[in-house]
């Protein structure tokens, strides 16, 4: 890791929610034999620094005393032989359940079927930051990895023992361990009958190689699949414990906006009908959903508004206000970009910007709350459950160990559910009923009152030689993030900059952050560059990189597109995009048809390759890869959060466009498979690279440089 | 004050209390239990609360209880039948056609009604009958192959 990567790595992605205060493991082991039955367990310790990033920072103190390390995962093997992996990451869609139980079932040498995963329960499972980052599958697959190794040998010591033999000579395969020399054998569930044996992980254990893998590697379907078809899964929404209340929450006409007379006596003699004031959060709970909606509207309410800015002003304002003296840790300079100018035989200056845009997670933000003698539990979607927990706890002023929260198998995320917003609703509301209310966001709250993928404001001057070599590259990014932001390109002269500004409209992770509008405007860049040079823009793009594992996906998603391709039709436009991201690879092809008369936009065919390292599940990559394309694809054509005087002009999927069946080109999801590389999340850089070549390929078809995210909202302009 | 009303669900009778302008939706989840069928927007536009109608795919977020009365109404769970999953149930498990599978009940109701009218829908067809159904996930490509596969089953089980 060079000094430059480092720069950008102490200040984390600004807008990735950072975890909370400080945690400790508090589940006694006695009480973990106690809650699971007997057997064989072992727990993972965070030490070294992969580990670590998923939990708590520093040391910590409980009665003064110091806690054992840092416990980040577990295992269980119990006496009916079923195992059980242990983790603080949510199921969201991006199908953990499935990949990590593969890697359990492989490493302990398990059938498939006998590994369960617990995931994302505070009172269960141990504290986890999030899932978030692609960080699940490069942190836990490599510990799951590593605790079923200490659990095999584990099993092999109970039954050296058993038979008063050394644990060298013993094999460990097909649920059982075997004695060669002697022919006997004893299955797992028989090992761990009647045991109570723990240990942590062992700082030294070999796990099975990538190259070796059995289960894992192998395209698994989904896990509880039927339930999912079946409608029985319940989600946070579908869940009515007895005496259930649905709770509803008065929201203000605009962002910003206070309560200045307030008169709930109508609502008040609504018999069965709960209502809260606190500060300005207002809400109902009533036994239907239609009674709570009744008591909302009886309220009268009068809220004091603040001006806000909207979407028209958006891109000036962030600009003027964007930090005069930005922090050196968010800049990253090398050579001169003056003296890089100067050699340059081409030059470009250009500005592009981003929109803001929204999750629109089909399961909206939803809490179901419970309050049993002063401890409180709640079920949620969320992607960060243990601050979730800190956050009730904090509000409710109760001890953490007081507040449960259960994550169900959740309806999508994106990284929009971080908060604890629907929680902390369920939670108040519950409390003053003394009864259980769920609530669940309707979606026009969720476009309103979510968070979204902050806009951003995009500045590039560069340079390149006669030859194509670039000379000098300044890259200023404001508001919208820096992940993604450094170039994958050699240049020897460059100067990289984010610049903060304050916050507009609420703002959040998203399934990639900001290193979708960084690829954006510097994939876009690269091509204009080509145009300016005239070259290919993928020879353009080869000169200039040096890394094998960015030229191989650029190189693969240009073969199987069979670039460069000739028209053969009006309208017709090609383009391409590469980039790398949080240790994946990315590169996408994209054709498009332009009607120029109506100013139609139709993306005909993506291809993406895509590699990230050894691969855990072909089959659930590939759905995260093309489900990432058609998100992608959403962002780069037509999504945009519209506002004005703190309002969302669109908050319905009438009024924002989402991709639909018809908008779907042809797709092709090119997986290289790198058994000798360990393996990188793959939830987020597949996005990257979509809008960059989509923009290409209508630059290609009409000579029409787009700039701007969404790039075509109403169809291509006429010029 | 709401009447009692009945409403003929998955072959069975309930009668049901609820006001007649009360989304079909609510009365399925919060009052029968059935939360198969889910909300995803209340305005008709993304089909996860997607029921048969009198046989026809229907938003129930959008229709009134009081129009469902003397209709027969499927849900995702009348769908099947001695514990053997429909066919358009099984190929959108053996496509592996959903993620956070949300969507996944919507567009399974979805699909049903198109194939019970349309045994060889076109893929055009297809696209046309789900482009109401919202999957945010983005398997859309997979859901369009369960549906041809269950096509396929289907006129393989008629006689």
């Amino acid at each position: 890791m060079n000094e430059r990567t480092q720069a950008f790595q102490v200040e984390p992605e600004r807008y990735e929610f950072r975890a909370g205060p400080i945690h400790h493991f508090d589940l006694a082991r006695r009480d973990f034999f106690k809650l699971l039955g007997a057997g064989i367990a072992v727990f993972a310790v965070a030490k070294d620094s992969v580990a670590i990033q998923e939990t708590a920072p520093g040391p910590r103190s409980f009665h003064n005393e110091e806690l054992p390390k840092e416990i980040t995962s577990w295992l269980h093997v119990g006496e009916d032989g079923i195992v059980t992996g242990f983790t603080g990451k949510a199921e969201i869609g991006q199908n953990i359940r499935t990949s990590l139980a593969q890697t359990i079932a492989d490493e302990l040498h398990v059938p498939f079927e006998n590994v369960r995963m617990v995931t994302a329960d505070t009172a269960l499972t141990p504290f986890d930051a999030g899932t978030f980052g692609s960080r699940t599958t490069p942190t836990m697959t490599p510990q799951f990895r590593r605790v079923a190794s200490a659990a095999r040998d584990l099993l092999i010591g109970v039954a050296a023992k058993e038979w008063n033999v050394a644990p060298e000579g013993l094999v460990a395969a097909g649920a059982k361990v075997s004695d060669p020399a002697s022919g006997r054998s004893l299955r797992y569930d028989d090992l761990a009958r009647g045991k109570t044996l723990a240990q942590n992980l062992p700082a030294e254990d070999p796990v099975t190689p990538p190259v070796e893998w059995t289960i894992a590697g192998k395209a698994l379907p989904k896990v509880d699949g039927r339930s999912f078809v079946t409608g029985k899964h319940q989600y946070t929404p579908d869940l009515r414990p007895a005496g259930l209340l649905y709770g509803k929450i008065l929201r203000p006409p605009s962002f910003g906006a206070t309560l200045s007379s307030y008169d709930d006596s109508a609502t008040k003699a609504i018999p069965g009908v709960f209502v809260v004031r606190d500060g300005d959060f207002v809400g109902v709970a009533a036994p239907s959903e239609h009674q709570a909606q009744s008591a909302l509207n009886s309220i009268h309410a009068q809220w004091k508004e603040v001006p806000q800015i909207s979407n028209k002003e958006l891109f000036a304002y962030l600009k003027e206000k964007a930090s005069a003296n930005s922090d050196d840790r968010r800049r990253s300079q090398k050579g001169s970009v003056e003296d890089g100018l100067a050699k340059a035989a081409h030059r470009l200056d250009a500005t592009y910007t981003v929109a803001f845009i929204a999750h629109a997670p089909l399961e909206p933000r939803a809490a179901v709350a419970k309050w049993v003698d002063g401890e409180l539990t709640v079920w949620t979607g969320t992607q960060r459950p243990f601050a979730n927990r800190d956050e009730l706890a904090a509000q409710f002023h109760i001890p953490e160990n007081s507040v449960r929260v259960i994550v169900p198998d959740t309806g999508s995320a994106y990284g929009g559910k971080h908060t604890s917003d629907a929680a902390l609703e369920a939670a108040r509301l519950s409390r003053a009923a003394g009864r259980p209310v769920k609530v669940v966001w309707t979606r026009e709250e969720e476009f309103t009152w979510a968070y979204f993928r902050p806009a951003g404001v995009i500045e590039i001057k560069s340079g390149i030689g006669a030859d194509g070599t670039l000379t000098a590259w300044e890259f200023h990014n404001y508001n919208s993030g820096s992940s993604g932001i450094e170039t994958p390109y050699v240049v020897s002269n460059q100067h990289i900059e984010f610049h903060s500004v304050p916050q507009i409209l609420r703002s959040g992770s998203y399934r990639g952050l900001a290193a979708t509008a960084n690829h954006f405007a510097r994939e876009t860049h690269m091509d204009a560059l080509a145009r300016t040079a005239q070259m290919d823009s993928l020879d353009l793009r080869l000169k200039n990189l040096a890394d094998p594992r960015i030229r191989a996906v650029l190189e693969a998603a240009a073969r199987s597109f069979g670039w460069p391709r000739k028209k053969s039709q009006e309208g017709q436009g090609f383009g391409l995009a590469v980039g790398s991201e949080k240790g994946s690879y990315v590169a996408t092809c994209a054709e498009v048809a332009v009607d120029r008369a109506s100013g139609a936009v139709r993306v005909v065919r993506l291809f993406e390759a895509f590699e990230c390292g050894a691969i855990v599940n072909p089959d659930g990559l590939h759905n995260q890869v093309v489900g990432a394309m058609i998100q992608g694809l959403g962002g780069a054509l037509f999504e945009a959060v519209e506002f004005e005087n703190g309002r969302i002009k669109n908050p319905r999927f009438a009024s924002y466009r989402v991709p639909r069946f018809r908008d779907v080109p042809e797709i092709e999801a090119i997986l290289i498979d790198r058994r000798d590389i360990p393996s990188a999340g793959a939830g987020e850089t597949p996005i990257m690279t979509v809008a960059p070549a989509i923009g290409n390929a209508i630059f290609d078809a009409t000579g029409v440089r787009l700039n701007n995210l969404p790039l075509v909202p109403n169809g291509l302009q006429r010029a | 004050m709401a009447k009692s009303i009945e409403l003929d669900v998955n072959g069975k009778r309930h009668p049901v209390n609820y006001p007649a302008d009360t989304p079909l939706l609510s009365v399925l989840r919060d009052e029968l239990g059935l939360t198969g069928s889910k909300y995803g927007c209340g305005e008709g536009q993304c089909g996860a609360c997607t029921v048969l109608i009198g046989g026809a795919p229907r938003r129930s977020c959008t229709i009134p209880v009081s129009a469902a009365v003397g209709k027969l109404i499927i849900t995702i769970e009348g769908l099947d039948k001695d514990g053997g999953l429909h066919p358009v149930q099984q190929a959108f498990l053996d496509a592996g056609a959903f993620q956070c599978a949300y969507c996944t009940s919507g567009m399974i109701m979805s699909s049903v009604g198109l194939l019970e009218g349309n045994a060889k829908p076109s893929d055009t067809e297809i696209v046309q009958s789900l482009q109401g159904n919202i999957c945010r996930c983005g398997t859309h490509p997979r859901v369009l192959d369960a549906v041809r596969r269950a096509a396929r089953m289907m006129q393989e089980r008629r006689p």
